[in-house]
């Protein structure tokens, strides 16, 4: 899934001085990428095409690199990004149950944004909070030692919007 | 340290930080303010105290008590009754799950008794952004020395000779790689530190840069000066924000005092560190993947040779080393490689961090002399199986491990022991499983994550793993067959000896360990349709025991696709045909009237 979008000159100047800023260096195509995605939240294609032409590099090289790391996304996050710990240590005490329960009730599957914008879901790995097992992370908020009928709590806590992370 | 008569330290690690230490530590601080108490008591944040289960932990010096689980809510008890009456706050000390005393000092615990910490040996005891600290206990004393020696190839000899290996997962003698890396003579070195730390389940490399970040940037400058390379980078996760901010601050301030930069303590050697950020690639814990990955390409593994040590970095001889290989280095040119080749067995010198996690009461990161047994990690250091249940396996070595079972129990834990008993060392992650987990779902959760994580460059492991992958997800579901167990073991030989890197060699590990330690199960999948362990959703049922249930509908309520019907006050059903099997409502069931079948 990719988002087709319309890129201000704002932006196309924002990410022209991120390039520079790394001297258009091929070899810094990751570092560009990260502050890229720092900025706008994601990268989608016209984006990657921009930094090619900056890097004078091919948009298929960028692409590569960008698919390649989980870290880079190309659709943006929701408002408030939900990530499920599916480290081992939190698989083995119940992760996959939660997971589950999110997917049903915010109605989305792992990588996807709702269409309102609002929650995205993503399952990471290992957060490095294996004592609190099962972990799950609103945005920088962590939730720890969860059962599945604290999910739909967490859920209310978020929705309409009301409660900023 | 000194001024100050007493001293709090708030646990800084990842587990306490995310059950509001930051929040603790801000509390804590201005009720001292509050109080005139200032000039007194002085507020820490420090790194990992190891013992995560418990946390947050507050920590009071000089007289080590050790207070755990501690609220932002807690902190003016603490401050009025500790400090200013010299009571201790009993209610928040640990209880000893045996005798249900209270321990006040770590020393005491059974979780701290069979410790012994070398890489670990900061933190929680310095606060990491302060380069004073690090310093006040021997930092970058050993870089002095081995510049005041001015002899490369003698410190190499002592790192040698200590016996240290690489404690990435590898194993390779850490002395002998740094020797290759001498030898090879060019304009320009690199010396990279590992810090891609992405087994799932491990956190022992985040854990030292959280904690102790100077004793890796110390080491990376005397590793600089044995092989002859004025530049060091830093490959870190970008998914470790504190980490990351730490060492920013570390190596800023070992700039400042003239401890890394030009010159150093005033001789000829000059080395900086900058930091190059990772995006997300367990492949990229492979050397030469990681070395493209520096270069801004894909992260993907080339053969070897030639070895980074000959071509690395921009083509240049790399020396490449984990985060906790490092972490060894200042100590034991402080202490001698005599000292260090003492501790552990006969080809496994010194300590290994694990990451202590899964089904076990005391969860954390614990440091061991190599040559400890399960026995005494699970049940001494663990505090045992959680709930009281039955110990079934160890994984060790994440996706490239495997399980150890109770037959391996008072096996000593080395390098050479865990390959014999059909797992590995790996980077340290250590997840113990009880009886309720089914070991053909675990292989699959591992395959899951290799499937997801191969680069794609090589067919064995792109191809062969998702067919993995399918059979055990086939067999999980109950429509395997006995044809399906020959192909998982036939298939995962030739992934293992056709694929390029380590990531592919060793992907098929969790299903083999499996196959070997628990054929039985798999037996039960495919024979008998049935999931001894319950856990496999296609294999089991749900079903309210009409005797047991006494109709309060508490399982009505919390059931997310109403599949349980029934009158108030009368036993209740489950409609099979809409229920998810999510296990909501025997979590909800006070009366253990809902039954897996």
């Amino acid at each position: 899934m990719s988002v087709k979008i319309e890129i201000s000159q704002k932006t196309r100047t924002k990410i022209e001085e991120i390039c520079k800023s790394f001297n258009n260096e091929p070899g810094e195509l990751i570092n560009v990428l990260h502050k890229t995605q720092d900025y706008l939240g994601y990268l989608p294609a016209e984006v990657q095409e921009v930094v090619a032409h900056e890097l004078k590099i091919s948009t298929a090289k960028v692409y590569g690199v960008v698919s390649f790391y989980s870290f880079f996304t190309m659709i943006p996050k929701g408002r408030f990004p939900v990530s499920i710990c599916m480290g081992t240590a939190c698989y083995v005490r119940g992760a996959e149950r939660i997971l589950d329960e999110f997917k049903h009730l915010l109605k989305l599957g792992v990588g996807e944004t709702g269409a309102d914008g609002l929650f995205s879901l993503a399952s990471l790995r290992c957060v490095g909070a294996c004592g609190l097992a099962p972990v799950v992370l609103v945005g920088e908020k962590v939730y720890g030692r969860l059962a599945t009928d604290d999910v739909k709590s967490i859920v209310e806590e978020y929705k309409g919007g009301g409660c900023a992370v | 340290m000194a001024n100050y008569k007493y001293h709090m330290l708030v646990c800084g690690g990842t587990g306490c930080f995310a059950s509001q230490s930051d929040q603790i530590k801000k509390n804590l601080a201005q009720i001292i303010e509050e109080k005139g108490l200032q000039n007194e008591v002085q507020v820490v944040i420090t790194g990992c105290f190891g013992f995560c289960e418990q946390g947050p932990i507050v920590k009071m010096l000089p007289d080590n008590t050790f207070y755990v689980r501690v609220k932002p809510e807690d902190c003016r008890e603490l401050v009025e009754e500790h400090i200013i009456k010299g009571r201790k706050v009993n209610r928040l000390l640990y209880t000893d799950p045996e005798n249900k005393e209270h321990v006040a000092d770590s020393k005491h615990m059974e979780f701290y008794k069979k410790q012994l910490r070398i890489a670990l040996r900061n933190c929680g005891f310095i606060d990491p952004e302060n380069i004073n600290e690090y310093i006040a206990r021997d930092g970058y004393a050993a870089l002095a020395s081995v510049l005041e020696i001015n002899n490369p190839l003698a410190t190499i000899d002592v790192i040698k000779k200590s016996g240290l290996r690489g404690r990435g997962g590898g194993g390779f003698p850490t002395g002998l790689k740094w020797e290759i890396a001498a030898k090879n003579h060019a304009d320009q070195k690199y010396v990279v530190c590992n810090a891609d730390e992405g087994d799932p389940g491990a956190f022992m490399d985040r854990s030292i840069l959280e904690g102790d970040p100077h004793s890796v940037l110390e080491a990376m400058a005397i590793n600089g000066f044995c092989i002859g390379a004025n530049k060091g980078l830093i490959y870190i996760r970008a998914e470790y924000p504190l980490a990351i901010e730490r060492l920013l601050i570390a190596i800023k301030q070992a700039e400042e005092t003239g401890l890394l930069g030009k010159n150093i303590f005033g001789s000829d050697f000059s080395f900086d560190i900058e930091l190059r950020y990772g995006a997300g690639a367990f492949v990229c814990g492979e050397e030469t993947a990681l070395i493209h990955s520096m270069e801004g390409e894909r992260g993907e593994p080339t053969f070897k040779p030639p070895f980074p040590a000959q071509e690395g970095y921009l083509k240049m001889p790399t020396n490449v080393n984990n985060v906790e290989t490092y972490a060894n280095i200042p100590v034991i040119i402080l202490k001698g490689w005599e000292w260090f080749s003492s501790i552990g067995t006969e080809k496994s010198k010194g300590t290994k961090v694990f990451a202590l996690a899964g089904k076990i009461n005391n969860v954390g990161l614990i440091e061991v002399p190599m040559g400890i047994t399960l026995r005494e990690v699970v049940y001494e250091i663990g505090g045992g199986i959680k709930d009281g249940k039955k110990f079934k396996a160890m994984q060790t070595g994440g996706p490239s491990g495997g399980c150890l079972t109770e037959k391996f129990l008072d096996t000593p834990i080395d390098y050479d022991n865990l390959i014999e008993a059909g797992s590995m060392m790996g980077s340290g992650g250590m997840i113990v499983m009880d009886e309720d987990d089914c070991m053909v779902a675990v292989s699959k959760f591992y395959l899951e994550f290799t499937v997801e994580e191969s680069c794609g460059k090589c067919t064995p492991c792109r191809i062969g793993n998702k067919r993995l992958y399918e059979l055990l997800e086939k067999i999980t579901e109950g429509k395997g067959t006995m044809e399906d167990l020959d192909i998982l073991k036939s298939l995962s030989k030739v992934i293992k000896d056709t694929s390029l890197c380590g990531l592919g060699q060793t992907s098929p590990n969790p299903v083999l360990s499996t196959i070997d330690n628990f054929w039985d199960e798999y037996l039960a999948h495919v024979m008998e349709k049935k999931c001894p362990a319950g856990q496999c959703k296609a294999l089991k049922s749900y079903i309210i025991e009409p005797d047991l249930c006494i109709g309060c509908g508490a399982c009505v309520r919390v059931c997310p696709v109403n599949a349980i019907k029934g009158e108030k006050k009368m036993p209740h059903e489950i409609n099979q045909a809409d229920c998810i099997k999510c296990g909501a409502c025997i979590e909800k069931c006070k009366f253990n009237a809902i039954l897996i079948k």
